[in-house]
């Protein structure tokens, strides 16, 4: 039986599950389809609440990543995986052929696809733009419309591609809310004399310290909160964007226009992680995450001996949440080899 | 006679207790999506009716829900039946159901009162 523990996905999810394996003497092999670890954290640019430097928690990841039980093939995905008496053989796009006795699935989220949602215009309208596409902006140092002048009017829409039928996704993302209102601050800042407006049904700051931001944002830089989902996108003759929605709590229906609208793009199950739930026969549930086996005391653990869950591939979760998630399946996969003698 | 320049002022509160909701309750029953509705107010953005009137079907249907009949009779007529709201909801209500239900069971409130 190998003591080898493969761990598909280089995320924040998964290099905190292989180096809490990689610690307790485990050899880990992590697979990576990109050119190098972090995920999504490479294209974010500040963390909420407290919007530190996303490249801190990246260059933390790249030293648990420096132990020496771990391996990284970067550049692979994920080819065929097979069980053969307790062991799991994997094999790479690159060919690289591994042997292990367990296999932690950290493949992460993709953000919804946000020209799905055509009636906003992301991919028809210039300065219709997504959360991630904005994040980069912020990490380039400049916030421009496509006629490269600054945007003083800009919209943020939440629960793009969540909560939404029309989308195929029920759920919320949960993460979307404070990461629009981190947005808007942020804009506030880099743009002080904008305006910006966050359009939202609910305002979700579950987290600790987001509802502190949302205050932040309403007092400190006077951004408005439109309750109300948009309907339609189109443009004006001057060329700006017009924006429909119901103000719900006016009780009318509210008409306007901005420079720039940032449409916040929601968490789905990632192609990944649905390649190998058909490969290793994973269930997922209705939103088509991974469905753990107990939703309480069990979310590493699937319907399959030996194979883990961490992080996002599950659910929406932030940072701290997927380091902790990741943590409690390397607890889960120590338990499995010791009692499978591993 | 004098005017004292106060008169009695009905309360502005929805008297829960008091309202019929059976109205709502017939919808509920025939189209159960009707309860799905989290008033984003969607419906009411895309409406053709609503840019010009005062008509708003995520209003009607809180209001229905709380058994406010009596303003929604005078509201409900401005619907088009154009489904605009349908394609946006996205908690997939049936609105063009919800609002022929409606109309339907005024319909027969009304008879029953003659």
């Amino acid at each position: 039986m190998s003591k080898n523990v493969i761990v598909i996905g280089g995320g924040a999810a998964g290099i905190e599950a292989a180096g809490q394996l990689a610690m307790a003497g485990y050899p880990v092999i992590i697979i990576e389809k990109g050119q190098e670890i972090g995920g999504h954290l490479l294209d974010w640019y500040h963390l909420f609440p407290d919007r530190r430097n996303s490249v801190e928690v990246v260059s933390y990841l790249n030293d648990i990543a420096e132990n020496r039980n771990i391996s990284i093939l970067k550049n692979r995905q994920t080819e065929k995986i097979e069980r053969n008496k307790g062991n799991f053989h994997l094999r790479t796009s690159a060919g690289d052929e591994i042997e292990a006795g367990a296999i932690v699935v950290a493949t992460g989220f993709d953000l919804f696809r946000s020209e799905k949602k055509e009636e906003y215009g992301y991919g028809i309208y210039d300065n219709v733009i997504t959360s991630a596409d904005l994040e980069k902006m912020f990490r380039a140092g400049d916030i421009l419309l496509k006629n490269g002048k600054a945007p003083s009017k800009i919209g943020l829409v939440h629960c793009v591609g969540s909560r939404d039928e029309k989308s195929g996704n029920l759920y919320c993302s949960k993460l979307c809310c404070v990461t629009a209102v981190k947005q808007a601050i942020e804009l506030r800042e880099k743009l002080p004399s904008s305006k910006v407006f966050c359009f939202y049904m609910d305002m979700r700051m579950g987290g600790a310290h987001y509802e502190e931001l949302y205050l932040e944002a309403q007092e400190k830089h006077a951004v408005s909160f439109i309750r109300g989902k948009v309907s339609e996108v189109g443009v004006a003759h001057n060329g700006s964007l017009v924006i429909k929605a119901e103000d719900t709590l006016a009780g009318r229906p509210i008409r306007i226009e901005l420079d720039m609208l940032v449409l916040m793009a929601g968490m789905e199950m990632s192609e990944g992680g649905r390649k190998i739930s058909s490969d290793l026969h994973l269930s997922t549930g209705s939103n088509r995450f991974f469905s753990s086996i107990d939703n309480h005391y069990g979310s590493n653990l699937s319907n399959e001996n030996g194979v883990f869950y961490a992080g996002t591939c599950t659910a929406p979760m932030s940072i701290p949440e997927t380091i902790s998630h990741a943590r409690a399946a390397a607890t889960e996969v120590i338990r499995y080899m010791k009692n499978t003698g591993k | 006679m004098s005017r004292f320049g106060f008169t009695i002022t009905k309360a502005r509160f929805i008297d829960y207790e008091s309202n019929d909701r059976r109205i709502s309750e017939y919808i509920s029953e025939m189209e159960p999506s009707f309860l799905r509705c989290i008033e984003c107010g969607c419906c009411s953005a895309t409406c053709t009716a609503a840019g010009f009137t005062k008509f708003s079907l995520r209003e009607l249907n809180i209001l229905i829900k709380r058994g406010e009949n009596k303003e929604i009779n005078k509201t409900i007529r401005k619907c088009m039946l154009c489904g605009k709201c349908t394609l946006v909801c996205p908690r997939g209500v049936n609105t063009r159901n919800v609002i022929t239900l409606a109309k339907e069971a005024y319909q027969k409130a009304e008879n029953h009162a003659v």
